[in-house]
């Protein structure tokens, strides 16, 4: 068996690894239910210059999971993370375009646009 | 379980019959173009939800010097929105156990759990459309102020997304009832599980970024 036959294999070993059991799923699911009340936790509770990206974090891991897990990115061919990652990283292109637009843009009047008037 | 047995051994999966011997599909990435479709899609749909979140956070304050009105933010409910989202999230789980149940064959099951999806999404929707009754009760119409045609823009249309998600869930429940899917098309209903975890994962987002960041 030459190395292009094993990677071939493996390969084909990868494609066919779709995930988690039932149990496995219920439990991301709980973990899932956990990150979320951590989230509302902080509407109860003041916690400080750490609020912001506490939160911020829980969203990106909460996200992280979903699409690993639930949607099999983690398991399924790479050519998928590629096409969704594409539309992520554009996404926050457009955020980022947009902040400094209205952080840049004035009027003749010197009037911040961002201040509405 | 004969049946599950049969499902495995009597049909290609996904009905396909033009697998080579390794058991990709003849198309340039040996993947199904279906599924390549549902995440390019998914894909494009982040850029969408970019902008409506950019636009959000970029006029979540502003009421402008004739309107006035109140902001989204001064009439949130969180607990009550802390809830619709825990549904959310278990929609995506039940979701997932109904592919899981088609690919093992278990057709009564994948029904259950389908409905069950569409049940929870419902569920959501009911609590966004009572959310949206309150704001407007306070004052907080689409057009009182850019904060608000802002925020009901965004979380408008994520509740067509998951109101469209609903339709498909049941039009799903309903194929397979019929018998029109069966487990050698298990990835029809997978990709109608991606497009609801996106969905999902929107929320997320939307959650954190317009309910609970300050």
């Amino acid at each position: 068996m030459n190395t292009a036959t094993v990677s071939e294999d493996e390969g084909h070993q990868e494609h066919h690894d779709h995930g988690l059991s039932d149990f496995g799923y219920i439990k991301v699911a709980i973990l899932l239910g956990v990150l979320t009340a951590l989230e509302v936790a902080t509407y109860f509770f003041d916690f400080g210059v750490v609020e912001t990206p506490s939160l911020l974090i829980l969203m990106v891991v909460k996200f992280q999971i979903v699409v690993s897990y639930f949607m099999h990115l983690k398991f399924d061919s790479k050519v998928f993370s590629y096409l969704f990652v594409t539309g992520l990283v554009l996404a926050m292109l457009v955020f980022a375009a947009m902040g400094t637009s209205m952080a840049f843009w004035q009027n003749p009047s010197g009037c911040d646009a961002s201040a509405f008037c | 379980m004969a049946d599950a047995a049969e499902a495995q051994t009597s049909e290609p999966a996904y009905g396909r019959t033009d697998w080579d011997d390794h058991h990709h599909l003849p198309t340039n990435t040996g993947l199904t173009n279906e599924k390549v479709t549902m995440w390019a899609f998914l894909g494009s749909d982040c850029l969408l939800f970019g902008a409506l979140i950019s636009t959000y956070l970029l006029s979540r304050n502003r009421v402008g010097p004739a309107t006035r009105g109140p902001t989204a933010a001064d009439l949130f409910d969180i607990p009550f929105t802390s809830v619709s989202s825990f549904v959310l999230l278990m929609s995506s789980m039940t979701m997932v156990l109904a592919v899981t149940s088609i690919q093992r064959a278990e057709m009564e099951r994948c029904k259950m759990w389908l409905l069950t999806t569409a049940a929870l999404g419902s569920i959501f929707i009911a609590g966004q459309v009572y959310e949206f009754t309150g704001f407007y009760r306070e004052g907080l119409g689409f057009t009182t102020n850019l904060s608000s045609s802002a925020f009901f823009t965004l979380t408008g249309f994520h509740g067509v997304h998951v109101s469209l998600g609903i339709v498909m869930l049941v039009t799903m429940w309903a194929l397979v009832t019929r018998g029109n899917i069966g487990p050698e098309r298990a990835e029809t209903i997978e990709i109608i599980g991606l497009y609801w975890h996106f969905v999902d994962i929107v929320w997320i987002v939307i959650f954190a970024v317009v309910y609970l960041i300050p």
